[in-house]
């Protein structure tokens, strides 16, 4: 027995290895992984409160309350969404230094009570002007990153292994033998998947809002919107990846490399505002992300059309790149 | 003179440092079942693919109907290759309607269901299908838009003698309805019963090519004579006769029955095991090929 376990173990591993493409995809993405969760989570210790300051850039030695320990300053030039942050309590103190030392609290946030002692303590004669205003709940914020999350998971193995399979079985191969076009299979596929995600959406939308008492703030059809456009975009990403591949192991490789770097910098567990500046702009370069921001300002902030405008141009603009990619790298038959 | 509905000119199909294909030609009248038979490798699968559109010709051109293979030829051609996946969870009734969808004419999903005798069949997932039951089906499927030209890539490979048979049954019927039907085979008796014309093909070149009674008469003269090789005495070995031998038989071909005959009897060989029979094509594919394996 253990001869033939050995024997088969012993192809297996050789298709494994001798697969090059899979072999690269497999290493890849636990490196990706570290590197990623490095930069992510990585640095010294996280300060105990968030402070904003109005201004363009932050001089430490031009006031003492600026050098205390544990406060993590930020510089918050634009008033209103100071403020607005401060009413979410994703600041706990917003402070002008720049005349009479007026400074904002939220009455309602805890971390607000203890940063403003520290505060007066520095500058007594500041200015207080309370604002009021629930934090966000977590689960609030993490429910638009949920949906998402599944959205993507759907979107690109759905499309991506079955497309491989098709090829590999040779049902592609028949396919081309009859008048369908490149396009129009692609478009079949496209349309099929979003007939599934949209359902599965609606479905965890009504009932997981529900179970958690959410209420959108905005326009739920224009949080609709955003889920079509941003569930087409991710379509047409399984479909580019599955364009040419036969392998369902190289496959799978790929969108693991495509989707987890999402999971991680998209946004769906944690906010990344505090992140480096260019692992934000790595961020924005997935649709996840675009999908996400989008979602969560329509969702937690009521925000309109044309605030999320430039996240549906976004979406639409990768949707026709990708498609156009995919049709144009399709293959019907393993070369 | 009518345009043949398929001409094939100069095909090359070459991969890398391997022709696959060395200049092909021939052409196709309407309502004819043209047979491509050849060894392992002779081209046969990569000729029918490139006539099909699937391949692209390293050289050389296919034409239908007179004109370079287009949306027409799509439209008007059935497929059956050697090896096809369907669909996974879909009814044979399903299979047959999605194919039916791709094109803008052709047959009622219940006149294909009919034709291939699958009525009976039609709920069953097309994954539960025997092997002659599958084969049935995908030849419905190359049916449904009621085709002008058939392609048939080793369509009975792996089916026992009654599915073979039932299978021949069938394409005889479509041959009646005045199809035309590019067959390759390497089932002899196949290419025999249902071709009006054959072409040999060999390292990817035509080296005979007519109606098979034709090339089995331009090929061979004689009859054949079959032995025991038990019955074949080591004396009778050195008369004059023109013999093979195979591992359990011996096969004397001659043009002179009675003489070969008279010879036998003379040297006193048993004569009640005697098989004659006239050439056939296996005989003229085994001539023209060889009888090594091919690697």
């Amino acid at each position: 027995m253990i001869r033939r376990l050995a024997s088969v173990w012993h192809a297996r591993n050789l298709e494994f290895l001798r697969d090059r493409g899979t072999l690269i995809f497999t290493l890849l993405l636990p490196i990706m992984l570290v590197v990623g969760m490095g930069f992510v989570f990585g640095g010294p210790p996280r300060p105990l409160f968030k402070v904003g300051v109005l201004a363009e850039q932050i001089d430490k030695a031009s006031n003492p309350f600026l050098q205390e320990r544990y406060v993590e300053f930020v510089a918050t030039p634009d008033e209103p969404t100071a403020l607005h942050k401060l009413t979410h309590q994703t600041l706990d103190l917003l402070v002008d230094l720049r005349g009479s030392g007026r400074y904002w609290v939220n009455t309602d946030s805890p971390k607000g009570y203890i940063v403003e002692k520290l505060l007066l303590a520095a500058l007594p004669a500041a200015q207080r002007q309370p604002v009021t205003g629930v934090a966000v709940r977590y689960v609030d914020w993490l429910f638009p990153g949920i949906l998402g999350m599944n959205m993507m998971f759907s979107c690109l193995f759905g499309v991506g292994y079955v497309v491989v399979r098709y090829r590999k079985s040779g049902f592609l191969k028949r396919l081309h033998a009859t008048p369908l076009s490149a396009f129009e299979f692609l478009g079949a596929q496209v349309l099929s998947r979003f007939a599934i995600i949209a359902t599965v959406t609606t479905i965890l939308y009504v009932g997981i809002g529900t179970i958690i008492g959410f209420h959108s703030a905005g326009n739920v059809a224009l949080v609709a919107l955003l889920g079509v456009v941003g569930a087409l975009s991710m379509i047409a990403l399984g479909l580019t990846v599955a364009a040419r591949f036969s392998s369902e192991e190289l496959v799978g490789g790929v969108l693991n490399v495509l989707t987890w770097p999402m999971m991680l910098l998209s946004g769906v567990w944690f906010s990344l505002e505090d992140s480096p500046r260019w692992v934000q702009w790595v961020a924005h370069i997935f649709p996840l992300t675009h999908i996400l921001d989008g979602a969560r300002a329509v969702m937690l902030d009521g925000a309109g059309f044309a605030q999320v405008a430039p996240h549906l141009l976004y979406l639409a603009a990768t949707t026709l790149a990708f498609l156009a990619f995919g049709a144009w790298s399709f293959r019907w038959r393993i070369d | 003179m009518e345009t043949p509905i398929l001409e094939v000119r100069d095909l090359v199909k070459q991969y890398a440092a391997t022709t696959a294909v060395g200049g092909v030609s021939f052409s196709v009248p309407q309502g004819m079942c043209f047979g491509l038979l050849g060894p392992n490798g002779a081209g046969k699968t990569t000729t029918i693919e490139i006539m099909e559109g699937i391949l692209p010709a390293t050289a050389g051109e296919v034409r239908y109907r007179g004109e370079p293979q287009g949306q027409r030829f799509r439209e008007e051609a059935g497929i059956l290759f050697q090896k096809t996946a369907l669909q996974d969870f879909l009814t044979v009734r399903q299979s047959i309607a999605l194919f039916r969808g791709l094109y803008s004419s052709g047959l009622e999903v219940d006149e294909v269901l009919k034709l291939c005798a699958l009525e009976a069949l039609a709920g069953r997932d097309s994954r539960k299908l025997s092997g002659g039951q599958q084969q049935r089906l995908l030849l419905a499927i190359a049916l449904v838009n009621d085709p002008a030209v058939l392609f048939l890539d080793e369509p009975t490979t792996g089916l026992d003698p009654q599915a073979r048979r039932n299978f021949w049954d069938l394409v005889q019927s479509i041959k009646a309805r005045h199809k035309t039907i590019i067959l390759t085979t390497h089932y002899m008796e196949e290419a025999e019963l249902l071709c009006d014309e054959i072409a040999i093909m060999d390292r990817g070149r035509i080296v005979a090519q007519g109606p098979p009674q034709r090339l089995l008469r331009e090929h061979f003269a004689e009859v054949l004579l079959e032995l025991p090789r038990a019955d074949f005495p080591d004396a009778a070995r050195t008369l004059s006769l023109k013999f093979l031998e195979a591992s359990d038989r011996i096969e004397i071909t001659t043009e002179d029955l009675e003489g070969t005959l008279r010879t036998l009897l003379a040297a006193h060989v048993p004569l009640h095991n005697l098989r004659i029979r006239p050439a056939n094509l296996e005989d003229l594919f085994l001539a023209l090929t060889g009888k090594e394996l091919r690697p």
